[in-house]
């Protein structure tokens, strides 16, 4: 069959990834193999299941009566300092990001500066926020301040990697025009490069935000202050109604953020 | 006055794009460079401004030795060559007046550029440049709002906007439809007529490049194999540059270009026309 004339074949299938058929079963069978094994290893505990049931029906019927008066002061103090710490972080880790950004790009920058930008970049990224905050809380004490260092720092790596590959992605032939214009290094940036990257900056510092005012309600339970701290505490206290409240706060401002970012985005483009 | 000698490119792969290129470009001259893809045309352009960094051989822009020198007399050095680009090379979020004023980036200092407060001669030397391209009523609009023809008219801008000594012009036409191209090459040939301003035209339409310039350079595997007038370009010479092929086609175009396309007659385009006049018939054909 295979030797017919290639105008009498009727059958073509996509070549496989894998060439060689017992390498490529291997592979499938050892993936389901190891998916059931690993299934049969988690420990369910349906008694407890059960138990927390009740619990978590308490957690329900509290969101269906949020309470927004009773802690009302402590849930606006939380707020604005989560905002408070969103905001800063956010500003603050944008300037830091741009510089390293631009540094670690591999086609502007020279070696020895792209290596000490990139350095920055995977410290930044190799922790979790949680992570840092814990280490800033013990630095610093308890507390808002401790949030927004956290957070700066993790803007930076977040902010700086994706400006350094979106520059590294840029048409080239726009910035070589300029640079054949006799133009310097920085002129080069700003005429060349920024207008291509701007808009793509503008939507990841929103989408930073963003990230940055989630988080902010994350790090709090570790102690940095802001809105987690308020929810952490009236975890702690069972007043689930409060903590409704308090959620469902986050949920409006994350969705106004969210709506507000997609429509900046779409008009810098 | 350009000068090539013996300039060899080889590139960090080991592809050797320009084997013992020397030659010599009048003032006012207009030179074609033409050649399979692969050729090294691109190369050669870009060693003359040391975009592409030569292996070997000098280019001198008058008494100036561009391959010695350092940064800042390179920087130095480019503000006198423009530079027209394939696919036009405009910054496209930028507005057109940006674009053209970046021509003089070399000429001011940073701040200044980064604040777009360009000396006020550079600003109606653009105004001017921007009328005498035909596109007057687009200064404020955004480079990707235009279409082809339209930016490369800016690249042209933009380069003589660098008041320069040398234009330097990769596959002006590559991506535009015939009509276009010809009226980009006339409005570039013109322009150099002018000012007499030496030209390096790659091209790729050995038509057009016949019906523009009045020396062709036929490059080949990163060597000259052919400089001489366009009407000594014949099937052998063809043959040496690209391979062989059935020339007679492209052959018979260059030389009856007149009969073969009839909007450039129904035009009335004619060798006597003085160029003003042809660029008052472009600006009303609606094109700029």
């Amino acid at each position: 069959m295979t030797t017919a004339s290639p105008a009498n074949r009727t059958v073509w299938r996509r070549p496989p990834f894998i060439t060689d058929p017992r390498l490529r079963w291997a592979i499938y069978g050892g993936a389901v193999v190891y998916l059931i094994l690993a299934f049969a290893t988690i420990d369910v505990n349906w008694v407890r299941v059960y138990e927390g049931l009740d619990r978590g029906m308490r957690f329900v019927r509290g969101f269906l009566v949020p309470d927004f008066t009773s802690r009302w002061s402590d849930i606006a103090q939380g707020m604005q300092e989560s905002l408070t710490m969103t905001v800063t972080s956010t500003v603050v880790g944008i300037l830091i990001s741009v510089p390293i950004g631009i540094g670690a790009a591999r086609n502007i920058a020279p070696m020895p500066v792209y290596l000490f930008c990139r350095g920055i970049i995977a410290l930044s990224r190799s922790f979790q926020e949680i992570i840092i905050a814990i280490l800033f809380v013990a630095m610093f004490g308890f507390g808002p301040f401790a949030g927004f260092l956290t957070l700066s720092f993790a803007t930076i790596g977040f902010l700086s990697k994706l400006l350094a590959e979106d520059i590294e992605d840029i048409d080239e032939a726009q910035a070589e025009a300029i640079r054949a214009t006799g133009a310097g290094w920085w002129q080069v940036v700003n005429y060349g490069i920024q207008p291509q990257v701007m808009p793509r900056l503008i939507g990841l510092s929103l989408y930073r935000l963003d990230i940055n005012f989630r988080e902010s309600s994350v790090i709090g339970i570790v102690g940095a202050g802001g809105i987690g701290a308020t929810l952490n505490t009236a975890m702690d206290r069972y007043e689930y109604d409060s903590a409704a409240a308090i959620l469902i706060m986050i949920i409006i401002i994350v969705m106004i953020a969210e709506y507000s970012s997609s429509f900046i985005r779409k008009w810098v483009q | 006055m350009l000068r090539l000698v013996n300039l060899t490119k080889t590139y960090r792969t080991g592809d050797r794009a320009l084997t013992d290129v020397s030659l010599t470009v009048e003032p006012g001259q207009v030179v074609g460079l033409i050649g399979p893809s692969g050729a090294g045309k691109s190369t050669l352009i870009r060693c003359i401004n040391r975009l592409v960094e030569p292996s070997s051989g000098q280019v001198f822009l008058g008494d100036t030795e561009l391959t010695g020198l350092g940064r800042g007399a390179l920087r130095r050095s480019r503000r006198r060559i423009g530079m027209i680009f394939q696919e036009y090379a405009l910054v496209e979020r930028l507005t057109v007046m940006e674009n053209v004023l970046s021509g003089r980036l070399g000429y001011v200092g940073f701040w200044r550029s980064f604040f777009r407060r360009f000396p006020p001669d550079a600003v109606s030397t653009a105004y001017r440049l921007l009328d005498r391209v035909g596109l007057s009523d687009h200064v404020d609009k955004r480079a990707d709002a235009l279409s082809g023809g339209q930016r490369q008219r800016v690249g042209i801008a933009r380069a003589l906007a660098q008041d320069p000594d040398l234009l330097l012009i990769d596959e002006p036409t590559a991506s535009l439809d015939p009509k276009t191209s010809r009226q980009i090459m006339r409005l570039i040939v013109e322009i150099c007529d002018e000012s007499g301003l030496p030209a390096i035209i790659n091209i790729h339409d050995v038509a057009l490049a016949q019906q523009f310039v009045r020396r062709i350079i036929g490059l080949q595997a990163g060597r000259v194999v052919f400089d001489g007038p366009p009407d000594q370009l014949d099937e052998t010479v063809l043959t040496t540059i690209y391979g062989e092929e059935d020339w007679s086609a492209t052959i018979r175009t260059a030389h009856d270009d007149d009969a073969v396309d009839p909007t450039e007659q129904a035009e009335g385009h004619d060798e006597r026309e003085t160029p003003a006049e042809i660029l008052d018939r472009e600006r009303m054909a609606g094109l700029s």
